[in-house]
């Protein structure tokens, strides 16, 4: 589907840098957790490779062609919050993205385009679990609905890599594990790459077949903001597939809550 | 004793609580107006509402002597008229220029100061310039109620774009939405309501523009009857009028927020 390759990356904002020498090569269909303290620069690095910021140095290329210079459905994104639409119904937050790429001037479908469109949506709302949600708007969804919603929304155009920026961070541990087990199966059946920023180590290393970890090498005791971070820690997990652990409980576990 | 802050009057209460200070404020005047008239039957400065009565009755259903219209309905047709066209056009410079200040850098880089300084002029002193430029007519109140209301519309609907969650726009181009379509689909579905609450916060100086302009020169209209029968101190005119000002204020408030309320049903969903 999609490599990604980082070279020779620095971000600097006002004269400082946040990011340096970053040097990254991932293949098509890696799942990469990012980790890193607070602050580091995890966030700026989504925000580099969803072409939100260009590098102040450095390049960036998908598939070996230079970033576009806009943010565009090849990359999709999950945020922490405000990921979707509160102004839309859950199946018009997904059926929308179908929408954008059919009617450039009005940005709505009509009768039967409308209908195939809903159909396509209801299909990927299914494959997320929100087979039963679809008139409701997102203030009506529970906090793990609301991310399944952004999930749905975010794959709805089919994107070659998806962007998770701390996507279950604002969880409780028990409709987390559900959302691993449904990120995990959407990913494997998609073949997409996945970067996604994590403060859980666990979560990390569960979910991931690479762990990248972010941190500052150099130090100047006298200017703390001297220098930014680097990618410390690059480690291959050596797996293509989750844990069976995880695998297994990915069926039992898809159950609604509102 | 519980704190006062946390007793709440129920229903009943609240209702007469409401009602009281209409009472008093009613009892006030029967009893300053029926006093002043046991002194001087004459007396103009409060009538009796038997009076104010007759003259509204006279008002609102007798065609007037000299051209032949109902005088309330004809004077509350002109008013109204200028009213709709100012703030309408008010609103629609609020959305296009608020939208587009909001959203786009280039546009927010020529256009931010320049309408803030614009609103700092008051509205009142550029009357006469109005007058002179676009003549006595229906165009320069007009022109006055879009100039006083117009500067703040843009303004507060350009800072509700800008509030919006950097997310959301974001998440739209993740998804293939080109400017147009954002505009269209993102942005004015969620600054539609704010206009709505925007126009309503504004129609109170809109009145005031409205009246003013009307009683320094005008041939009919809400605030062009008021002033003319000052001279004439005829108080059981102006007081049924400035009631009949109020009370389509707030019935035009009402409408807008069920308008509001009606069209824009997510403002008001929250999770349970
Ligand atoms: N637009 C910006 N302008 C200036 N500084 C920024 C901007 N965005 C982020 N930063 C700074 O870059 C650093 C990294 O931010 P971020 O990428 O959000 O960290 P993380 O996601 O790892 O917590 C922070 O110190 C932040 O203050
Ligand atoms: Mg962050």
């Amino acid at each position: 589907m999609a490599n990604v390759s980082v070279q020779g990356v620095w971000k600097t904002y006002a004269g400082q840098p946040v990011l340096e020498r970053l040097n990254l090569e991932v293949p098509s269909g890696q799942f990469c957790a990012i980790l890193g303290a607070s602050g580091c620069g995890k966030s700026t690095f989504l925000r580099l490779l969803m072409s939100q910021e260009r590098p102040s140095r450095g390049r960036i290329t998908l598939d070996g062609a230079p970033l576009p210079e806009d943010p565009g459905p090849d990359r999709g994104i999950v945020f922490q919050k405000y990921s979707v639409f509160p102004h839309l119904t859950a199946l018009a937050n997904v059926v929308v993205g179908l929408e954008f790429a059919a009617a450039p001037l009005t940005g709505r479908l009509f009768g039967r385009a409308r209908r195939r469109a809903e159909m396509e949506a209801a299909q990927v709302l299914a494959a997320v679990g929100l087979d039963g949600a679809h008139g409701k708007y997102p203030a009506e969804l529970s906090g793990g609905m609301q991310q399944r919603l952004a999930i749905a929304q975010a794959l709805v155009r089919k994107p070659r890599v998806l962007l998770l920026d701390e996507p279950f961070g604002a969880l409780d541990p028990g409709t987390r594990a559900q959302m691993h087990a449904l990120i995990t199966r959407l990913w494997q059946e998609t073949g997409m790459t996945v970067f996604m920023v994590t403060h859980d180590l666990r979560e990390g290393f569960a979910l991931s077949t690479r762990v990248l970890v972010f941190d500052k090498v150099r130090h100047d005791p006298q200017a703390p903001e001297a220098y930014g971070a680097t990618i410390t820690y690059d480690l291959p997990l050596l797996r293509k597939a989750p844990p069976p652990a995880l695998a297994g409980a990915v069926g039992a576990q898809e159950e609604q809550r509102s | 004793m519980r704190r006062i802050i946390n007793r709440v009057p129920d229903h009943m209460t609240v209702v007469v609580l409401a009602a009281v200070p209409f009472l008093v404020l009613a009892a006030l005047y029967l009893a300053g107006s029926a006093a002043r008239l046991a002194e001087n039957p004459n007396d103009k400065l409060l009538p009796a509402v038997t009076t104010m009565a007759e003259t509204l009755h006279r008002l609102a259903f007798e065609p007037s002597r000299r051209t032949g219209e109902i005088v309330l309905w004809a004077d509350t047709a002109a008013s109204l008229t200028r009213l709709a066209l100012g703030v309408g056009v008010a609103a629609a410079f609020g959305l296009v220029f608020g939208v587009a200040i909001g959203l786009i850098p280039y546009v927010r880089a020529g256009l931010a100061s320049v309408v803030a300084v614009l609103s700092m002029i008051p509205p009142m002193a550029v009357l006469p310039i109005l007058f002179i430029v676009f003549g006595l007519g229906d165009l320069s109140k007009v022109v006055l109620i879009t100039v006083g209301i117009g500067p703040f519309l843009i303004r507060d609907l350009a800072i509700r774009v800008g509030e919006m969650p950097r997310e959301l726009l974001i998440k739209a181009q993740t998804l293939g939405a080109s400017t147009w379509q954002i505009v269209l689909r993102v942005v004015l579905p969620q600054v539609l309501p704010r206009l709505i609450d925007a126009v309503r916060l504004s129609l109170g100086p809109a009145w005031l523009f409205l009246i003013a302009a009307e009683g320094i020169a005008a041939t009919d209209g809400l605030g062009y009857r008021i002033f003319l029968v000052r001279r004439y101190l005829a108080m059981d005119v102006i007081l049924p009028y400035v009631a009949w000002i109020t009370l389509l204020a707030a019935a035009l408030d009402i409408a807008l927020r069920l308008l509001s309320r009606g069209l824009f049903a997510w403002t008001r969903v929250r999770s349970g």
